[in-house]
């Protein structure tokens, strides 16, 4: 019979993991309706009217997810960490409520005028609407990831007989890790949304149906992912090496480094297969340097290794070292990816390459993976702290019997199979029924002057 | 805020056809999520402000609480998902299901909270089940002819012809049952939990507990005369201050103890200083909120339109 502590664990980690999938399409794909709603008012062409009904239906549905296994996590940490809420209260709940006030609300709030309200108000209050809801989950974003950052890099505080009494909220909130895990976080959510326009975008020019809209859906999304890809890559860059400075026997289980390099520097390894009992790698292909290069830019930077810190300080390497490459890997592959549709761009080809569009469509959902083998990293990576080097997660959970969480972890698994696989039938039921072009725009949204849009079906279905 | 929502969904079954129920939906489309936002404030609060109650609380409740979570959880996907199907049967029933569940787990743990929570040095130290007994099983219910009413007169509000008719019956009957349920639980509440019963007949509390029932019997007496009368907007705000005068009448009765019979309010308090940022924080935001909140209300005010909101 499994222990509290670990089906805790494991409960807060399916349903963080499930979360987590929502919100980030939600940051991600709001700005991208913010800009087609910009250039519907701006441009008047009819083509972004139908380009944001259509995406938005997507987006709603989404949303809906999102905020229902939001709660859950809110609830979880008096739930299944009580110790840890009672202990860590005074500095991290307020982030919570901050977030409640400043994002919950206007997220929800002007959510309703956006999806439901375009008849009821002026053109430029439903843009309002669109872009306060963008902000807000953007917003709601950054207070999360202080309250997680504060975790990994406590600040602002002092311990009092156990108690986390804040002494210093700007601290606490603007903690080291805080600025470039929102941005990380925030890079992440916009990619894997904009590829995830890119490729389904792709899937309907394949199908040769609604030619005209996607085209310009594809080619918004491309040029947006042209930006992001790279900029992520750097942002993750800045990550590691924050990650090197205030956490290094993560960052020694995310490389697989065992011993702290002295006369030369730390070796890159590509590959590893880790060996904990050994603390070593049973076998390793590795870069020389590469490793100080990469967290200290310079050839001999030293690198502590993990045999610096008692084994019971250490996570887990196995799952740590795959789980990050994982998530590099699928950063350069979208970069190439980029670099790709650069190339066919120059040579005008960008929408008729079949290879390129079929690529689109299978890799979109990576950018998801790559933000969930991210969250492994540093979530685990944090292991066995649940407040860096000040609290063991063990220290926190709530005296609860193991039974209490085999019930809820049981049906969370049911429900969440239940949901996430009604999201994915119903969005696919969304792409099956494609833009709609004929409802009539209302009224108060028709502009004078509009563009209207010429859509080419080279199917007739 | 979220209880006319979850009373809704109660309701659903009362519906007669696919329109109708598009109809009751479409009356809270719009506000759901923000209402609900209402709750999550609620539950971030008790953190925020009593960190120790959050902590004692949520572990003893542990049950309640995430069953009504998972409530939540169907209530909040049948909106949108419903929205999008061709077959509506399955997510009828798991928003009335889910609205149902939600109501229910909210008065067990309401009950739970004032039958007492065994602590021992600050934190948890009962069983699992110990907010499971009749007194919880019967605010449950009570709550869930309370949603019931309160729904009922919202619907009032925002339909017309056989639908409203059919509300204000309901709202009618409910609100009896739920004046009968009130007048249970006051008088179970001191056999429940003694030190209720000598908070009441003491100073200071003698001299204005009284004020909290003799209001809630006011406001029904208002909301029987308004429904007769058929009013529209009065039988809403009478029911509101209704459940407002039980819920002021409850803290004044629990007072000082925020986790019966053991923690106070001042014992499970977060330090000033955490206190003091979130004050501001709220001083600031809650005004905005409000005052988009308001906003949002007056933009989809009026009479419910038959045909189904699609976005």
């Amino acid at each position: 019979m499994m222990d509290t502590i670990l089906l805790s664990r494991i409960q807060f980690a399916v349903t963080t993991m499930f979360h987590i999938l929502f919100p980030t399409l939600t940051i991600g794909l709001s700005p991208y309706l913010v800009l087609v709603e910009f250039l519907w008012l701006w441009t008047r062409q009819e083509i972004y009217y139908r380009m944001y009904r259509f995406w938005v239906k997507i987006f709603a549905i989404n949303f809906a997810v999102g905020v229902v296994s939001g709660v859950v996590l809110e609830f979880e940490f008096g739930t299944n960490f009580s110790n840890f809420s009672q202990r860590v209260g005074n500095v991290f709940s307020p982030l919570l409520a901050f977030e409640v006030m400043t994002a919950f609300f206007l997220e929800a709030g002007f959510l309703g005028i956006m999806l439901f309200g375009w008849e009821k108000v002026r053109p430029v209050i439903h843009f309002l609407a669109t872009c306060l809801v963008s902000f807000g989950s953007i917003l709601s974003g950054f207070w999360i990831l202080t309250a997680n950052s504060w975790m990994q890099t406590p600040a602002g505080y002092s311990l009092v007989e156990g108690k986390f009494m804040v002494t210093d909220f700007q601290s606490a909130i603007f903690n080291p890790s805080t600025l470039n895990r929102v941005g990380h976080m925030t890079m992440a959510a916009f990619e894997a949304s904009v590829f995830t326009v890119a490729g389904l975008s792709a899937y309907y020019l394949l199908k040769e149906k609604h030619i005209t809209i996607f085209r310009r859906s594809l080619g918004m999304a491309l040029v947006t992912a042209a930006a992001f890809a790279p900029l992520q890559i750097f942002l993750g860059d800045v990550s590691g090496r924050q990650v090197f400075h205030h956490q290094p026997a993560k960052l020694a289980a995310m490389e697989a480094h065992w011993e702290t390099n002295s006369r030369r520097g730390a070796p890159f390894a590509v590959i590893a297969f880790p060996d904990p009992g050994r603390e070593s790698n049973s076998f390793e292909i590795a870069i020389p340097d590469g490793l100080s290069l990469l967290v200290t830019h310079s050839l001999e930077g030293r690198v502590l290794g993990l045999k610096e810190f008692l084994r019971q300080d250490r996570p887990n390497v196995t799952v740590l070292f795959w789980a990050f490459r994982g998530m590099v890997g699928i950063g350069f592959l979208l970069f190439f990816l980029v670099l790709w549709s650069v190339i066919l761009w120059r040579k005008k080809k960008i929408f008729e390459n079949r290879t390129f569009l079929w690529t689109l469509l299978v890799l979109h959902p990576l950018g998801f993976v790559a933000t969930e083998l991210g969250w492994i990293v540093t979530e685990m990576g944090r292991q066995p702290w649940l407040v860096y080097n000040l609290m063991r997660t063990e220290e926190g959970i709530s005296p609860i019997p193991a039974g209490n969480v085999v019930w809820s972890l049981s049906l969370f698994l049911v429900i969440f199979l239940t949901i996430g696989s009604s999201y994915f039938y119903y969005i696919l039921v969304t792409l099956r029924r494609g833009p709609d072009l004929a409802s009539p725009i209302p009224l108060v949204q028709r502009p004078g002057g509009m563009k209207p849009l010429l859509e080419i079906n080279r199917k007739s279905t | 805020m979220d209880g006319f929502g979850l009373g809704i969904g109660i309701l659903f079954p009362t519906a007669r056809d696919e329109e109708e129920r598009d109809q009751l939906m479409n009356s809270i489309a719009p506000i759901w999520d923000a209402n609900q936002t209402w709750l999550v404030l609620g539950a971030g609060a008790v953190f925020v402000a009593f960190p120790v109650a959050y902590g004692v609380l949520f572990s003893a409740l542990y049950i309640p609480l995430l069953t009504f979570v998972f409530g939540l959880i169907f209530r909040g996907v049948a909106f949108e998902f419903r929205a999008n199907a061709s077959r509506k049967r399955p997510w009828n029933r798991a928003f009335f299901l889910g609205s149902l569940v939600a109501a229910m787990a909210q008065g067990l743990t309401l009950g739970g909270i004032v039958s007492g929570t065994k602590v021992v040095g600050g934190r948890f130290a009962g069983g699992p089940l110990d907010w499971l007994n009749p007194f919880s099983l019967a605010v449950g219910i009570a709550l869930i002819f309370g949603y019931i009413l309160i729904a009922s007169t919202y619907l009032i509000l925002k339909t017309a012809g056989a639908v409203q008719e059919r509300a204000y019956d309901r709202a009618f009957w409910s609100s009896i049952i739920v004046l009968a349920f009130m007048i249970l639980i006051t008088f179970w509440t001191p056999i429940h939990y003694p030190l209720v019963l000598k908070f009441w007949f003491h100073p200071p509390r003698i001299y204005f507990i009284w004020c909290f029932p003799l209001t809630g019997l006011m406001a029904f007496y208002v909301l029987f005369k308004s429904l007769e009368a058929r009013r529209e907007v009065s039988p809403f705000f009478c029911t509101v201050v209704f459940f407002l005068s039980g819920y002021l009448g409850l803290i004044a009765s629990l007072y000082p103890y925020a986790v019966p019979p053991n923690i106070t309010f001042h014992g499970a308090a977060a330090q000033p200083e955490t206190l003091h940022f979130t004050l501001w924080g709220v001083a600031i935001t809650l005004p905005v909120v409000l005052g988009y909140t308001i906003y949002t209300y007056a933009i989809f005010r009026g009479k419910v339109e038959k045909a189904e909101h699609h976005y």
